[in-house]
């Protein structure tokens, strides 16, 4: 039976040797792990979603919205980012996640604007205007061709634009119209020669590198090419290979916008860990102070408790978990919470210390009495955990929340293993020895006086 | 032994009057649904020079946001929540404001629209309601073995309803005078406590099991009044270890979180004297009433 502990003991150590491998250094990955992923709330990122418009699409919806997501996927990679999500959800909605970047308004508005440029002239006093910026009032630059209406956009640029410095240092964004541009081009620039032509995204003029609309004054009328100034080479780089991909296949609404700055996430990361030190310190203190010996032994079932939560999240299938705010919140309560196993065998085991039993006698009968109690009340975490699980795949808005139901579950799960495993090994270590026969020291300071 | 259980009339009585107070509180104050609940956008901005609350609110009504809630952080952000508010409305909010206070820096966006909060409040809702009636059913099955189970099941789920209310009643004063609104992360810490609250319940319901089980007592009074003095020391270290780790969140954490933290704090000191005094107190009632029931 001891010598049966004494395995099970070390066991245990290589198991936590391994955790400890695993979680340090946490921002690294060991052992096929990566390091710790934090959620868009920590790391600082961009999650929208998107509600495609297919009302006006007759034939294949599906393919309109995976056609949207793969042009959404072509207006993002030039712009840099690491690990974008673009997924769908549901039929209609689209889901775009960048983690650690703050895109500018002005790209956030590009990427779901069906043409990304879109052509303006000044409106009159009486005409109602689209746009309205430091210039002017402005509405769509339209023709009349064959009878039909038809607004000047990017949609008329062929995908061959590319971007050029001259001599001076100036850059050019360079475009083709396609035919039918051509002739609304020169319908309009002809009208408009003397007079400014706006570029507008979306519901914003673009705007030059100092801050101002781009609005060229009209010189001759622009039958077959045109270039735009005043972005620098990055941005006319950028918006150049966005303009080639071509328009979205379907209007986009965004429904849904969360954008976090990289400071704020990165200070609340300091603040957890903070939390998480001083609220576990505080608990192994008080567990110590009460439960003395067994308090002691609890502490450090605790510790392994936090190595070994901590190795899951970096192992946990697909990459680990991504640790949301509400994740870490989840995790530091669970500190909390994994003692209670604790407490409930210790609790047990006092009594049977106070009714006259062993040592020996009292860790065992502790341990299997209060186990009835620890399952149901785990088990009920659990069915919570799925359900608070559920709600935060469900909505876009409550996404944080799937985060903090799975760190909960782990954390949950764990504390069983450990509770039940590692503080057990460890009490069964001492049958035997002198120190058992000190009953005290594994009781409350309480127990004494009642037996 | 103290005869707790004894005064179950008081217990009960006592709870009453302040449960009545607790929905009294929410009918009169009402709970401010959050954005994802009601729609909206949340602004979060740092100013470079120093910007009164009061000269923000007259700048942003003098934009056009009116009714808009301000609160300020620890760190000295401004956190503003007003109506939902499109990329271009944000872009030219956070220019005017530039203009007048100087240059300032968005830490948070957060916008969201009718139709994404209308799912949210109706998943939400299903999620609470699926809970409660996961737990009645759970707790049913545990004891099964007992005379009545689903009386067991009855009262876990009666005080779980308990501590949410009086939760709820709290954060409907504490959300009128300190300007707080109800959150996802609130609802987070709801559904925590019903999923760990209903753990001390399961506790001192375990021990009557057991005790009834050993035949300590053909009293079920005598035994349900046994079973809590027993498991009250441990029913106290736990809310405590629990409530350290949440303290420690909510003083270092802050903000965002708060919602979650407060929710726990207080539903679990709620919790702790329902499970300990109420759900015991429950099961003698209808037991006694059984009794009487039955008698010739």
């Amino acid at each position: 039976m001891r010598r049966r502990n004494s395995i099970v003991f070390i066991v245990l150590c290589i198991i936590f040797a391994l955790a400890v491998s695993v979680v340090f250094p946490l921002d690294k990955g060991i052992l096929g792990s990566r390091g710790i992923k934090l959620g868009l709330d920590l790391q600082g990122g961009v999650h929208l979603v998107y509600q495609a418009d297919l009302s006006q699409v007759s034939g294949d919806q599906g393919g309109a919205v995976d056609g949207a997501m793969a042009i959404l996927n072509n207006r993002i990679n030039p712009m840099g980012v690491t690990e974008p999500v673009i997924q769908r959800q549901g039929t209609d909605r689209i889901v775009v996640e960048l983690p650690g970047t703050k895109i500018t308004d002005q790209e956030k508005e590009r990427l779901s604007q069906v043409d990304i440029l879109q052509f303006g002239e000044l409106a009159a006093e009486n005409e109602t205007a689209k746009w309205t910026d430091e210039l002017g009032r402005w509405k769509p630059a339209t023709a009349e061709i064959d009878g039909v209406t038809k607004p000047l956009s990017s949609q008329y640029f062929k995908s061959n634009t590319y971007v050029n410095r001259d001599q001076m240092g100036n850059i050019f964004l360079f475009f083709e119209w396609t035919d039918e541009g051509a002739r609304i081009s020169k319908d309009i620039t002809t009208r408009l020669v003397g007079k400014p032509l706006g570029i507008f995204e979306g519901d914003e003029p673009l705007r030059s590198t100092a801050g101002i609309p781009v609005a060229p004054t009209v010189i001759e009328a622009i039958t077959d090419k045109g270039q735009i100034t005043g972005l620098s080479f990055p941005e006319a780089t950028t918006l150049s290979k966005q303009l080639n991909y071509g328009r979205l296949p379907v209007p986009l609404k965004l429904i849904f916008d969360d954008t976090v700055s990289p400071v704020l996430g990165s200070d609340f990361v300091a603040r957890s860990v903070k939390a998480g030190i001083i609220g576990s310190a505080l608990v192994m203190l008080f567990m110590i102070l009460y439960y003395k010996l067994a308090g002691l032994i609890a502490s450090l079932a605790l510790i392994f408790y936090a190595a070994l939560v901590l190795a899951v999240f970096k192992l946990w299938p697909g990459g680990g978990v991504t640790l949301t705010l509400a994740g870490i919140g989840g995790f530091v309560v669970s500190i909390g919470m994994a003692v209670d196993a604790n407490v409930l065998i210790f609790e047990r085991m006092k009594e049977e210390i106070n009714s006259g039993r062993t040592y020996a006698a009292s860790v065992e009968a502790g341990f299997a009495r209060a186990w009835s109690a620890i399952w149901d009340s785990n088990v009920t975490t659990f069915i919570v955990c799925g359900i608070l699980y559920w709600l935060g795949s469900s909505v876009a808005a409550s996404a944080p929340v799937m985060g903090f139901a799975l760190t909960l579950f782990i954390g949950v799960a764990v504390s069983m293993f450990t509770a039940i495993f590692v503080s057990r090994t460890m009490l069964r270590l001492f049958v035997g020895t002198a120190l058992a026969k000190h009953l005290a020291l594994f009781s409350s300071v309480y127990a004494g006086g009642r037996g | 032994m103290f005869d707790i259980i004894g005064k179950r009339k008081w217990i009960l009585i006592i709870t009453a009057i302040y449960l009545l107070v607790a929905i009294v509180a929410i009918g009169i104050f009402r709970l401010k649904p959050g954005i994802e609940f009601s729609s909206g956008s949340i602004l979060t901005l740092n100013f470079e020079q120093k910007v009164t609350q009061a000269d923000l609110q007259t700048a942003l009504d003098g934009a056009g946001y009116e009714n808009t809630i301000i609160q300020q952080t620890a760190g000295g952000d401004y956190i503003i929540r007003t109506r939902e508010m499109s990329g271009a409305d944000k872009t030219g909010l956070e220019k005017t404001l530039s203009d007048k206070f100087g240059k300032l820096r968005e830490v948070e966006f957060n916008s969201i629209s009718p139709m994404i909060a209308a799912e949210t409040t109706q998943n939400t809702a299903i999620a609470v309601a699926i809970a409660l009636v996961a737990m009645l059913i759970y707790m049913t099955w545990a004891f099964r073995r007992m005379p009545s189970p689903v009386l067991f099941g009855t009262s876990a789920v009666l005080v779980l309803a308990h501590d949410v209310i009086f939760t709820l009643g709290f954060f409907a004063i504490a959300g009128h005078f300190l300007n707080w609104d109800v959150s996802l992360m609130f609802i987070t810490g709801i559904l925590a406590l019903v999923g760990y609250g209903i753990n001390n319940v399961i506790v001192v319901f375990d021990r009557i099991r057991e005790n009834l089980t050993r035949g300590v007592s053909k009293d079920f009074a005598a035994v349900s009044n046994m079973s809590m003095i027993e498991t009250l020391g441990r029913c106290l270290n736990s809310v405590i270890t629990t409530q350290i780790t949440v303290l420690a969140v909510l003083l270092f954490v802050g903000a965002s979180i708060r919602d979650f933290a407060v929710v726990l704090l207080v539903g679990l000191v709620a919790g702790t004297f329902s499970s300990t005094f109420i759900a015991p107190a429950l099961l003698v009632v209808w037991e006694k009433n059984k009794e009487m029931k039955s008698a010739p």
